[in-house]
């Protein structure tokens, strides 16, 4: 308990230091470059406060949860014991016996991204600005499959130990192809939907996640295969929406013709 | 008064909200498929209310402070037409609110703590905070300039998916020359800065610029200084482990 108090004055401290140079700066521009003072003074040095305060608990909680759950989880995931009740030797382990390693990343990111407010937010202006071309929940769903298959296939690289940049390039790569192709539209809507993805809270929890299976795995270490997994996770939404816009337009397109053909239907009827 | 106190109830509920499906599927996990008795359930739950606590605190501010100070400027300096205070406004924006952001600061200090247990680093709390800033530091700087090439580009409507192309071919050169260590970190960087701060005054500042400049869409101008922000960062990351 004392220990805790102690951590977090120590945090709060630190985080106190962390949102100096912003608030600095933005009185700074008020004073010289505006040449007025701050508008309402008390209550922005109040919400500077909580800004520190806040930041420094949630730093703290975060040490004590969200980093040992994921280490957790990842050691226990890939635990041999529990993956082969013990029967078979460690070193046998191929990357497809770590099937709950990917089930549990694709849960992961799947559902932090559907509850995310941001995306949730953002979903709704596209829907507004496109007139109901894109759907609230389609794209959610969308950015979510992305971040599942994201952070699930980074797990196999750092099961497989296979270098970050070839699949980094290799993703970029169909985002180009994909930007040619795609309807405008849903261009910059999913770029920016990589960003909007990894939250405050799903970051730390998907690191740990990472370094924790690189610990875990035979032949792999944290200082080279444990990160990436947040670089896999912003890169492919950006896939999977370009995908719904091109999925969209395709229906579209399908239905069009369907609908073409069954007025020529009619017609001919008519003309019988 | 009680208006505050609704809206940061509010803010708890949202930061509730974010917590929920990872307690949900770890719960699920931990339940049916792993079966093993959790040690520590006390610290987890007590940290658990701290992050919700934290993060409730920390965006009832962010409304309160720093989101209509940011974007007042944004958009008066923005309006005001001088390039030197919009470039450097940019600039500074770009490094404060990166080096207020909460994940950053969470991934650096893990990618310490790898760096210390794998000896590339020395094995000292000292040595650690210093690595762990220093990383902080350089995307800070990052963000700022590209802030500040988005701010010019806009000025002057250079092509954005020539930049990012460009961009992402020299990240790939650099990934080959860069240490091994640190190409992950790198790349994760990339996708840590543009969250929670950063975000939505970058946003106001694209907006509240492109808005003012005859000819220009909000959204695409909003949005290109977004994705310079989510680039620059792997390429000095990786520049400053080829240096250090």
């Amino acid at each position: 308990m004392m220990a805790l108090l102690v951590d977090t004055l120590r945090f709060l401290a630190g985080s106190a230091i962390d949102v100096l140079p912003i608030a600095v700066f933005l009185f700074l521009f008020q004073r010289v470059v505006i040449g007025d003072p701050m508008p309402n003074r008390n209550q922005i040095l109040v919400g500077f406060g909580f800004v520190a305060v806040g930041l420094g608990l949630f730093l703290v909680g975060l040490e004590q949860t969200l980093f040992p759950l994921g280490r957790l989880m990842a050691r226990q995931l890939t635990n041999p014991e529990f993956l082969l009740n013990g029967v078979a030797a460690v070193s046998s382990l191929g990357w497809q016996d770590f099937y709950w390693v990917y089930i549990f990343a694709t849960a992961i990111g799947f559902s932090t991204t559907m509850a995310e407010p941001a995306l949730i937010a953002v979903s709704m202006k596209a829907n507004n600005v496109s007139g109901g071309a894109i759907g609230v929940l389609g794209l959610r769903v969308a950015v979510a499959i992305g971040v599942g298959i994201g952070v699930s296939l980074g797990c196999f690289r750092i099961i497989t130990g296979l270098p970050l940049h070839y699949f980094i390039a290799g993703g970029y790569l169909v985002v180009i192809l994909q930007t040619v192709i795609a309807p405008k539209l849903i261009v910059p809507l999913a770029y920016d939907s990589g960003g909007v993805t990894t939250s405050t809270v799903t970051v730390p929890l998907v690191t740990a996640l990472g370094l924790g299976l690189a610990e875990a795995v035979p032949g792999r270490s944290p200082l080279l295969d444990g990160f990436g997994l947040v670089a896999f996770a912003s890169l492919f939404p950006i896939i999977s929406v370009l995908a719904y816009g091109q999925l969209a337009v395709l229906i579209e397109r399908v239905s069009k013709s369907r609908r073409d053909r069954r007025d020529l239907d009619k017609e001919e009827d008519h003309a019988l | 008064m009680k208006d505050s106190l609704y809206a940061l109830g509010k803010d708890a509920v949202d930061s509730l909200r974010d917590l929920l499906p990872i307690v949900l599927v770890i719960g699920v996990f931990q339940i049916f498929v792993i079966r093993q008795p959790v040690e520590d359930l006390m610290s987890l739950f007590t940290g658990g209310l701290l992050v919700v606590a934290g993060l409730a605190c920390f965006i009832f501010g962010l409304r309160l402070a720093l989101f209509p100070v940011g974007e007042g400027l944004a958009y008066s300096l923005a309006g005001k037409g001088s390039i030197f205070w919009l470039v450097a406004f940019a600039f500074v924006l770009g490094f404060g609110t990166t080096v207020a952001e909460p994940a950053l600061i969470a991934v650096a200090a893990e990618a310490a703590d790898v760096a210390a247990a794998a000896n590339v680093i020395e094995q000292t709390t000292e040595a650690m905070q210093v690595y762990a800033y220093g990383l902080r530091i350089v995307v800070a700087l990052a963000v700022g300039v590209a802030l500040t090439i988005g701010v010019f580009r806009i000025l002057a409507n250079w092509s954005l998916p020539l930049i990012i192309i460009g961009g992402y071919l020299l990240v790939v050169l650099l990934t080959e020359l860069a240490p091994p260590e640190i190409v992950g970190v790198a790349y994760d960087s990339g996708g840590v800065t543009t969250s929670t701060v950063t975000v939505p005054l970058v946003t106001a500042l694209g907006v509240g610029l492109a808005s003012s400049l005859k000819g220009r869409n909000p959204m695409i101008d909003g949005f290109g200084l977004i994705a310079l922000a989510s680039l620059t960062p792997i390429l000095f990351v990786l520049i400053y482990g080829i240096l250090a």
